[in-house]
């Protein structure tokens, strides 16, 4: 990862966009299951950077992903129409950037007094920023109260899902693979030796959910102009728990098995459809069988990083 | 014997008292540690040794009193911000980093003197590949002083117990500091391991050229190697001298051994 780091982004930008000028010939369903999958995977992984690097358990993700896909949404029905289709792409890119500072901000006001909090206080207090989130736009007429927000453009296509979702990876990998991001870690690790070496912890923490909330944001802005439709319900505990089950379930802090996770998780469901009721049960057994065989997370062993060098004494 | 001029003093605690609720842990404290001193503060257990060392580095506030670092008030700042002043610890119970390896656990401690932060990170432009480059070459220097660099890439919590100690003073010494505090680091050690701890911190204190404070609860560590000792008994400083005065003293006998019939 260390190593031209950015040209890696760049040749995975590339064959995206390549990729992408063919998509007219895939099969519509398959096309939009896998911008779920890019979507799913930006959400993960920015979620990691709060829950697995830095070890701030956050139950409140699809609460920012609501703030930047309203934001975006919102935006792109005042003045969509006004845009030609020559500036289209452009205009999405500065609504999807609007919603990620949008959901940057409230990650911010959100994490500052909460962050004090640890383990299951700061779940809770994420958790009902999430729900009141739901609520705020729920009740809000001009956001479309309970139906929603319609009628907006497909913006999102396989390239802006992916290139995006390569962006979010090469932040939070690069972020944590250097000397500043080390802080995130151990941070996770323990919190008092981080402060004995000079780390402020709160600085790290407040950091990491403001970064992962800009991603959701962007992710949910995405979304938005892939769906069409924006409702609340689709913003609800549950959603921030599929993210949950996700970093989870590709071991904490692990990037890699996190995006495998978000892939499986996105296409398991869709062939499940007929157990769709059933789903969230399927997720609870999953997760209480996985703390209890593989506390460390289903991929974590799979470690791609630099391999243990043998003591040579 | 803490006759040393306020310039001249490193560390000076003054006056300090401590109280939760009703009970005094430690009372009007004067205690100082000059520049490049070995100094050991010890006591049975419970006289407020550890208190001292949270007063020190921040954790608690003194209730009266107060406490200056290189003559500047260390008040109301965060562990973080006294750690960045010049005043490293290790602990009791070892706290390294555990999903860290030996090499990153002295590198995220190097990152306190290095100004690089997201935006180098992320743009991984020239002169941020200069200071990782750096980074890294200070790290295995430090390592390599301890005899540490053979493990480079292990899990820090995979290291026999002995090495997890060194490797816990090689990341407080990678802060930079001034002054280190080392809080019991003979706990759980054999009387062969104790040998090999003192002529470490005696290195230390020699090779850095800087101060060093060791709270210990066992005097045999602390006789052998401090340039000065204080006795604390239930938060009370009851004695200060060399180790042969200390050794003489009848109130550390007393506080020691207990009172004879």
């Amino acid at each position: 990862m260390d190593r031209g780091a950015k040209r890696w982004l760049l040749a995975a930008a590339l064959a995206v966009a390549v990729v992408s000028l063919f998509a007219g010939q895939f099969n519509r369903y398959y096309l939009g299951v896998t911008i779920d999958i890019g979507i799913n995977i930006i959400m993960a992984v920015s979620l990691n950077l709060i829950n697995g690097h830095t070890g701030q358990f956050s139950l409140g993700h699809a609460g920012f992903m609501a703030v930047g896909g309203y934001t975006a949404a919102k935006l792109s029905l005042l003045f969509g129409a006004q845009i030609p289709p020559g500036a289209a792409p452009i205009f999405f890119a500065v609504i999807l950037l609007a919603g990620g500072l949008v959901a940057a901000l409230s990650g911010l006001a959100v994490g500052v007094p909460s962050l004090r909090l640890k383990g299951d206080y700061l779940a809770i207090v994420t958790l009902g920023f999430g729900e009141i989130i739901r609520v705020i736009f729920q009740t809000t007429e001009s956001l479309g109260g309970a139906t929603g927000l319609t009628g907006l453009e497909r913006y999102t296509n396989l390239a802006w899902a992916f290139v995006l979702a390569a962006l979010t990876v090469y932040v939070v990998s690069c972020l944590v693979n250097s000397t500043y991001g080390r802080g995130f870690i151990a941070v996770h690790d323990d919190e008092v030796a981080a402060s004995a070496m000079g780390i402020n912890p709160t600085k790290y923490k407040v950091v990491a959910f403001v970064i992962g909330a800009f991603f959701a944001g962007i992710a949910g802005g995405l979304y938005a102009h892939h769906k069409l439709v924006l409702k609340p319900d689709g913003f609800d505990f549950m959603r921030s728990i599929e993210f949950v089950v996700m970093v989870i379930l590709g071991g904490m802090g692990k990037t890699a098995g996190v995006i495998l996770a978000a892939v499986i998780l996105t296409v398991l469901p869709e062939f499940l459809r007929g157990f769709a009721d059933y789903r969230m049960i399927i997720y609870s057994l999953l997760i209480i069988i996985l703390m209890m065989a593989r506390p460390q997370g289903l991929f974590a062993g799979w470690k791609t990083g630099r391999k243990q060098a043998a003591p040579t004494s | 014997m803490s006759t040393a001029s306020a310039k001249e003093r490193l560390l000076d605690v003054s006056r300090c008292t401590i109280r939760f609720g009703g009970l005094t842990a430690v009372s009007e404290l004067d205690f100082a540690v000059k520049e490049g001193e070995l100094v050991g503060l010890i006591g049975p257990n419970g006289a407020g040794k550890t208190t001292v060392f949270n007063l020190i580095t921040g954790v608690y506030q003194p209730t009266e009193g107060a406490i200056q670092f290189n003559s500047r008030s260390l008040g109301n700042l965060k562990p973080h911000q006294i750690t960045a002043r010049g005043v490293a610890r290790t602990f009791q119970n070892i706290r390294l980093f555990p999903s860290l390896s030996v090499f990153d656990n002295v590198r995220a401690a190097i990152q306190l003197h290095r100004r690089h932060g997201i935006v180098h990170a992320l743009w991984r432009g020239g002169s941020f590949k200069q200071e990782e480059r750096e980074v890294e070459a200070e790290a295995l220097d430090l390592l390599k002083i301890f005899g540490l660099d053979r493990f480079r890439d292990e899990a820090s919590k995979s290291l026999p117990y002995g090495d997890q100690r060194r490797l816990e003073i090689v990341r407080a010494l990678a802060t930079k500091p001034r002054l280190l505090l080392l809080d019991e680091p003979a706990a759980g050690m054999n009387p062969t391991e104790k040998a090999e701890l003192t002529s470490l911190i005696k290195f230390v204190q020699e090779r850095f050229r800087i101060a060093v404070l060791l709270v210990e609860h066992d005097m045999q560590v602390v006789m052998g190697i401090c340039q000065r000792i204080a006795v604390l008994d239930y938060g009370v400083k009851i004695a200060e001298g060399t180790p042969d005065e200390i050794r003489r003293n009848p109130k550390v006998i007393e506080a020691y051994l207990g009172e004879p019939d």
